[in-house]
């Protein structure tokens, strides 16, 4: 049992973790880069210890800073947060073997969920639904024509040696199917010199909806689900629960699958797993797993009342499960909505700087994570991410009501922030009906005269 | 003989080639044309083409590969003339 945790993360996750923790009476610290010096975590841990230079991957991303951090502080476990080094196995191992605890799953369940085949095949495993698809690549027209079928149309029709949405051709039904396919296969040969294909299902109106699950590595509760629909290349920018999309049978049917695989896999720990969901024909598909809290994770809080991140914590520290399936309640709805320091009339530009003015909304349901105050300057070196606002009321229209009273109390000065989005979201009769999938905001923001093309994201 | 300066409109961080594998876009030596692409600057995880507003030849580099910049910092010398 642990009375010390290292916090290896930055901005309002870390200043989120800190929070539960203390609560929990642990003592805290913070790990900095030379850029967050001034960062509201390490004003807020009762330690903080410096592990490096700005750049992410000689600090945050640094194994042996972090590790070498929390033998100096005595700290009995190591808390990831999200991104950086939250999903790396080889992290989470290394913390177990310097005799540290990993607050998250074990290093195995990290490789096999981060894995995609491994993942598809643990699911499949588990009778969790996944996208539809060949079993590897397609020989020939006859058993193209046959995959196809099985499959169900629209059918996806992908090269094997494409990517990035090259070599890509949808078919409605099997006189279309005939067509592409043929086609495609003569432009794959041609594109890339490999004619090989394989078959997807393809579905056109895709809603991201994701399911939360606690472990304590035997049971596993949910927490019902998020929807996640509006997103800008990949990003989620909007959150909400419940999914507004769904009826309560779907809903059962889809918490059910989540905790079946998540058992299947002794799951420890906050994870999500994410699906698809088909609005056309009323069917949800298995993506993918995330072994650590997300973003995100405040919705779900706000409706269940669970704090999710405490959960994790005393679940690190060896304690079962408190809650029973049955002790997990949703009431009312949340919608949480990214406050990015990025200009959205100019094509999302990155924008630090120091805040000269701030204000946040307050009263009744209203949360804000953050890690801004005023007079800090926001580095450039890491994601754009400010603040989260998250509303709850008892429905869905009052939630959307009260996003639109908090966002007219926000006020950020010094930096362009994406809460002018928001405002515009909020307003849309669209986003009031739920009528939105993974392609909805891109759409919406097409239709605007595009400014330059500066940008050119890189995955790192 | 003239020099010139190419800097950084942006805070962040700055590559020297567009992928980790890859080739540098410039090197010592290397001919420059106007609107040539010498670097990336990286500002909240997006990624910024910086181009030559002179061309030339290049003489060297005035910070490091992943180093911190800061706007209107030097990062390339050319020489113009």
């Amino acid at each position: 049992m642990f009375d010390k945790l290292l916090v290896a993360n930055r901005g309002e996750i870390a200043v989120r973790v800190i929070r539960a923790a203390r609560e929990l009476g642990l003592k805290t610290v913070a790990v900095f880069s030379d850029a967050d010096k001034d960062s509201l975590a390490v004003r807020l841990a009762d330690e903080a210890v410096p592990i490096g230079p700005a750049q992410a991957s000689k600090s945050y991303l640094n194994m042996e800073a972090i590790i070498a951090a929390a033998r100096q502080a005595g700290a009995g476990a190591i808390h990831p947060g999200y991104g950086f080094l939250s999903e790396n196995a080889r992290f989470a191992e290394a913390v177990e073997t310097a005799g540290i605890v990993f607050v998250g799953p074990t290093p195995e369940t990290i490789r096999t969920m981060g894995d995609k085949a491994a993942a598809r095949a643990a699911a499949k495993r588990a009778g969790v639904p996944i996208v539809p698809g060949s079993e590897g690549e397609v020989e020939g027209f006859g058993e193209a024509r046959a995959a196809a079928h099985a499959i169900g149309y629209p059918v996806m029709i992908k090269a094997s040696a494409g990517g990035g949405g090259r070599g890509i051709r949808v078919a409605d039904d099997p006189a279309a199917f005939d067509n592409h396919f043929r086609t495609a296969q003569a432009e794959a040969a041609a594109a890339f010199g490999n004619g090989a294909l394989y078959l997807e299902r393809f579905i056109r109106r895709a809603r991201h909806i994701e399911v939360q699950i606690l472990g304590d590595g035997e049971r596993v509760v949910h927490c019902f689900e998020r929807e996640c629909s509006l997103q800008r290349r990949r990003q989620k920018i909007w959150e909400e629960a419940p999914s507004p999309a769904i009826d309560a049978a779907t809903r059962e049917a889809l918490c059910a699958s989540a905790v079946r695989l998540a058992e299947s896999s002794a799951y420890r720990g906050a994870g999500t797993l994410e699906y698809l969901y088909d609005d056309e024909t009323r069917e949800f598909f298995f993506i993918e797993m995330n072994t650590r809290i997300q973003v995100e994770h405040p919705v779900t809080e706000m409706v269940t009342g669970i704090d999710l991140v405490r959960e994790m914590i005393l679940i690190a520290q060896g304690r079962k499960l408190r809650l029973a399936q049955q002790d997990v309640a949703m009431r009312g709805a949340a919608i949480e909505v990214r406050i990015n320091a990025e200009d959205p009339d100019r094509n999302f530009m990155p924008s630090p700087g120091k805040i000269t003015a701030l204000a946040f909304p307050d009263g009744p349901g209203v949360r804000v994570d953050t890690m801004l105050y005023p007079g800090y300057s926001v580095p450039p070196y890491y994601d754009s991410l400010l603040a989260k606002l998250v509303v709850h009321a008892e429905d869905r229209d009052l939630a959307l009501a009260r996003l639109r009273r908090a966002l007219g109390e926000l006020e950020i000065g010094g930096v362009v922030t994406t809460a002018a989005l928001h405002r515009r979201l909020a307003g849309l009769e669209d986003v009031r009906n739920a009528r939105f999938d993974t392609g909805f905001l891109e759409r919406l923001l097409m239709t605007q005269a595009p400014s330059n093309g500066m940008q050119t994201r890189r995955d790192s | 003989m003239a020099q010139h300066q190419v800097v950084s409109p942006l805070p962040g961080i700055f590559y020297r080639r567009p992928s980790p594998e890859a080739a540098p876009y410039k090197r010592e030596g290397d001919r420059v044309k106007e609107g040539d692409v010498i670097g990336l600057v990286e500002v909240m995880k997006q990624f910024t083409e910086i181009h030559a507003d002179a061309g030339g030849k290049v003489v060297r580099f005035l910070v490091e590969n992943e180093a911190p910049v800061e706007p209107e910092q030097p990062l390339l010398l050319i020489e113009t003339a």
